[in-house]
């Protein structure tokens, strides 16, 4: 006789049923968690700007961020104002608002903008917002901290990068989803990171020119802060390639801004 | 009927699954070219090898022969999503340690290989011990070629300098040693993977196939 889990009709009834179980536990799961994953996230994207500001944990080699129970304060004391710029699909700013104005409108903090969504509203022909914290870093110096998004090899990778007025690096962030551990991975490394420190973004003629990743740059060291160039990662090429769009593509928007404080 | 301790020693040695059984070669490429990752993956698939393989063979009864790699399937993806959502939730920071591996667990042939070939046809405590010694065996190679790409690919073993300073010329590198780029590209992976299995195999000639 036939087995009974052979039958086509308990295979499609198991199939049902261990679907709806499986599809109920996991959606009762996230929707519990979701709260605190919510938090989690907003909490780290306090820590990923206060990191890319210089204010961390760091030790010797490994980056370490402000603890979570001291970055809402420290964030608050740090971040003087966070700046919404709204550009047109064109890069052309429509409307520069601080904190509070952009509060009263939207009821949402800035540092809460979903960079990957105002990448895709350009997309449909819609304006971008880009958000900018301002602040001051341990040395004492103004930073103005951008967020940054883009693909590496596998899927989404992201950064915050701190700029003083003339658009030269005083800090980077950078974070994946799903870079390969020991390769590209490595972007969110203090050895990658720290590499960044000190590079212009800008040309000596005031030209955007964003930081390129490269092979063999022959400056391993990072001597030459002009060059617009750091030391890629071996075996990293399409991510270190990301980390370079990513840069040039979102913080070039921001240029019309930086120009526009040095007319002041 | 194997011994118990067979089933956790044998996949450690003479059942390997990467070097005799050459499953699992994907995440074994893909991961190691640094010591911690290697770690992290290893204990990682030894958990979800472990319960995993002891869900599966309660299940081995009902699960309908037509679907059964289906329901593997759903089953180590379940675990493994849950797993990701309880770290997100309480422990945030390993969390993320852990999210790169997500899928690359959910894809391991290995544990699929044995719920298929063992828990589908086993009880749940053998099963475990089972899912235990191929997780080990697993781990195992993936840390001795962690090891060596790690070492001579950046001259750091997890992270630290153990070589001298590739950069300012100290330690080994004053005598001229330069680091070996290519130990860190996976195709080096593969050759170290293969060196293993040679000198396992010219240490045990019972291994080599006609």
């Amino acid at each position: 006789m036939e087995n009974r889990t052979d039958k086509n009709s308990y295979t499609i009834i198991f199939a049902i049923g261990m679907v709806l179980v499986v599809g109920a536990l996991l959606a009762y799961l996230a929707s519990t968690l979701k709260p605190k994953i919510t938090e989690n996230q907003r909490l780290e994207k306090q820590q990923n700007i206060l990191y890319a500001m210089g204010i961390n944990d760091n030790d010797e080699t490994s980056a370490v961020f402000i603890s979570t129970d001291k970055a809402p304060e420290a964030f608050e004391t740090n971040v003087t104002d966070q700046i919404v710029i709204t550009v047109n699909p064109d890069g052309k700013v429509v409307k520069t608002q601080s904190r509070a104005e952009y509060l009263e409108e939207t009821k949402q903090e800035p540092y809460l903008i979903d960079v990957k969504k105002q990448q895709a509203a350009v997309k449909t022909g819609g304006n971008r917002k880009l958000p900018l914290f301002v602040g001051k870093n341990p040395e004492g110096e103004k930073v103005y901290v951008a967020p940054i998004y883009g693909k590496g090899l596998w899927d989404a990778i992201w950064g915050y990068v701190a700029m003083d007025e003339n658009m030269v690096v005083r800090g980077a962030y950078f974070d994946h989803k799903g870079e390969t551990p020991g390769l590209g991975a490595n972007i969110k490394q203090r050895y990658f990171m720290d590499d960044f420190y000190g590079e212009h973004l800008l040309t000596k003629n005031g030209a955007f020119k964003g930081i390129t990743v490269a092979k063999g740059n022959a400056d391993p060291k990072n001597n030459d802060k002009t060059d617009n160039e750091v030391d890629a990662i071996a075996g990293a090429t399409i991510t270190g390639d990301g980390v370079t769009a990513m840069i040039k593509k979102d913080l070039k928007l921001y240029l019309p801004y930086f120009n526009s404080l040095k007319g002041k | 009927m194997a011994k118990d301790s067979r089933l956790i020693l044998d996949p450690l040695t003479d059942n390997n699954p990467i070097t005799i059984q050459v499953l699992g070669i994907c995440s074994a490429l893909a991961i190691t070219a640094e010591l911690e990752a290697s770690i992290v993956m290893s204990v990682s698939v030894l958990f979800v090898m472990g319960v995993g393989n002891v869900v599966i063979s309660l299940m081995r009864n009902i699960i309908p022969s037509k679907i059964r790699i289906i329901a593997q399937l759903i089953v180590v993806a379940t675990l493994v999503i849950i797993v990701d959502l309880v770290l997100k939730a309480f422990a945030y920071e390993l969390s993320k340690t852990l999210s790169v591996f997500v899928g690359l667990i959910i894809t391991n042939c290995i544990i699929m290989g044995r719920f298929e070939a063992f828990a589908l046809g086993n009880g749940p405590w053998r099963s475990f011990l089972d899912g235990i010694g191929n997780a080990l065996g697993y781990g195992i190679i993936l840390i001795i070629v962690g090891f060596f790409r790690e070492l001579l690919g950046s001259g750091t073993l997890l992270g630290i300098p153990v070589l001298g300073d590739p950069i300012e010329k100290t330690g080994l590198y004053a005598l001229g040693y330069e680091n070996n780029g290519f130990m860190l590209l996976s195709p080096m992976a593969l050759i170290v993977v293969g060196i293993i299995i040679w000198v396992q195999r010219s240490r045990n000639k019972d291994l080599i196939e006609d």
